[in-house]
């Protein structure tokens, strides 16, 4: 197993995720399924006047995919569509003051999930925003060739 | 708070009694086992003590037992070791509930021209002896078989697939790491060629393993020098290690019913507490298992999330889960047996040693229903289903 050095911050915000749940009436929804692991990330989002009013999510995934959805959702809520936009996985990143390298596939998924959160709303407003459709290849795959360890003499 | 350790299968600690009797092989027995002065005749004693003790805990002859660094040495030693002697024998045959350095030794070796086969293994991760017989034939060089699934705890048809080893000619490795403390295995029962055992797995000193080799199978060594252990292991001789191991190997031997017994009581206390939080269900065979192993899968969470809530709260687990391995790759011996990505995903394996108490187990049953509580309140595959 992979040694664990999650950063205080991110075994908190663990403890303690902050929005967990799924906004009833939401504006717009983005689920994301992380195409290395095989976990889910769901985002619900309450949008006014072009801010994000309320923001929710669920997450089933390891401690980091919590940590940074939750991260996340602290970040963005009260910030205008542009802003959230804008957001990167770096800011999630420093945020969380840092992910074991492993681990930064996680912090990705949570911004995509956003992304697409935003997509599905501009589309339902009749915007087609194809610069925050994230590019979805969900095959985790689990071939059968074994990886060759090391030559032999 | 109170701390809990059900990790058996990644690390027991070594028994007092055993450091005891290793200690006088630091300070005073220290010489060398081959020097023939009398500085070197008592380490020289000590470490064939040892070896008949290693060797009557699976009822082999001493001169049969070849001591190691451990089971990955003597896993190599196994492999590796008898290769050159397979002619045009050119198949390996292992399965892929093995420990991971079988499959990554084995793997290795293909690249000096074997090919490597897996033995089909049904549900429970128990090898299926029917469909193996017509795949071990005559051009298999060596089958290698754990006695017991590291992860799931299901023992294996030993016996069978020694019967269909040897009518195909072929040599056949067991791997008893997991097994040897707690199940009994004898070589005179079962036709074996070669067997790996781990010291630390008997709660014997780290560092220390033992390759089990039939006398007249041929094996050449993967080290060159001094010619020690019949000039399989080459380099002077761990003597305290040795006599540690052998202390482990005479203790397990003893105690090895009262074990078990206590084992599986505590084992099936722990699987019946874990079963009743709901969608939760026993990874591996239900009886055919080691008494220490309690495999326990939770739909709709993840293993590493669960790892490390029950660290916060003082119990230390393993997981299957893809998100707790380097590879990011689930677990291989769990998708094997058929489960789907997302169940391996929210599977522990919880592994109990002689230590343990029936008050560790009502602790970690009475935790878990709650983890898992809060951690489905989070997932968002939970109440769609
Ligand atoms: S969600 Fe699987 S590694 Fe983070």
């Amino acid at each position: 197993m992979v040694r664990l050095e999650y950063s205080k911050k991110v075994l908190e915000h663990f403890k303690n995720p902050r929005n967990v749940g799924e906004i009833e009436d939401a504006d717009a929804v983005g689920t994301v399924g992380n195409p290395v692991c095989g976990d889910m990330m769901e985002l619900s989002l309450k949008i006014k006047d072009d801010m994000i009013e309320d923001i929710k999510f669920r997450t089933f995934g390891c401690a980091s995919a919590i940590a940074t959805t939750s991260m996340l959702t602290e970040i963005v809520k009260g910030k205008t569509l542009k802003e959230a936009e804008d957001l990167t996985w770096d800011d999630v990143v420093e945020g969380l003051e840092g992910l074991p390298p492993i681990k930064v596939h996680c912090s990705l998924l949570a911004v995509d999930g956003l992304k697409k959160a935003l997509y599905e709303y501009y589309r339902s407003k009749g915007i087609d925003r194809q610069d925050l459709k994230p590019n979805e290849e969900d095959d985790h795959d689990q071939g059968e060739e074994e990886k060759e360890v090391g030559p032999i003499v | 708070m109170k701390r809990v350790y059900l990790d058996a299968a990644t690390s027991m600690p070594t028994m007092e009694a055993v450091v005891k009797e290793m200690l006088p092989y630091m300070t005073e027995n220290y010489g060398n086992p081959s020097s023939i002065h009398e500085m070197g005749r008592f380490p020289r004693d000590g470490m064939e003590r040892s070896r008949k003790e290693v060797a009557d805990l699976i009822s082999a002859k001493p001169e049969e037992i070849i001591f190691t660094s451990g089971a990955t040495e003597s896993i190599n030693l196994a492999l590796r070791g008898t290769l050159p002697f397979a002619k045009e024998r050119k198949k390996i045959m292992i399965s892929k509930i093995c420990h991971r350095s079988v499959r990554a030794t084995a793997t290795a070796l293909k690249t000096s021209g074997h090919d490597l086969e897996f033995l089909p293994i049904d549900k429970f991760g128990m090898i299926d002896v029917e469909r193996s017989s017509g795949i071990i034939d005559n051009g298999t060089s060596i089958v290698s078989i754990p006695f017991a699934s590291n992860e799931v705890g299901t023992l294996q048809p030993v016996r069978e697939i020694s019967r269909i080893s040897k009518d195909a000619g072929a040599l056949l490795h067991i791997d008893l790491t997991m097994s040897a403390f707690q199940v009994p295995f004898d070589v005179t029962d079962v036709d074996v060629d070669l067997a790996t055992i781990s010291s630390p797995d008997l709660m014997g000193p780290k560092g220390m393993g033992a390759l089990y080799v039939r006398n007249g199978t041929r094996i050449t060594s993967l080290l060159q020098g001094g010619g020690q252990e019949r000039g399989l292991r080459s380099g002077s001789e761990n003597v305290p290690g040795m006599v540690g191991m052998g202390a482990a190997a005479r203790i397990a031997k003893e105690r090895m019913e009262e074990t078990s017994q206590g084992l599986i009581d505590l084992r099936d206390h722990l699987i019946n507490g874990l079963t009743e939080i709901p969608h939760s269900n026993l990874n591996g065979h239900p009886t055919e298992r080691l008494p220490n192993n309690a495999n326990v899968r939770f739909e709709f969470v993840e293993g590493e999330s669960m790892l490390l809530m029950l660290d916060m709260n003082g119990v230390s687990i393993a997981t299957g889960s893809a998100c707790a391995q380097k590879t990011l790759e689930a677990s291989k011996t769990l998708l094997a047996m058929g489960l789907k990505h997302e169940e391996a995903h929210g599977s522990l394996m919880f592994t109990l040693g002689p230590y343990n108490t029936m008050s560790d187990v009502n602790h970690v049953t009475g935790i878990m229903a709650e983890i898992v509580d809060e951690l489905r309140s989070m997932s968002p595959t939970f109440n769609k289903e």
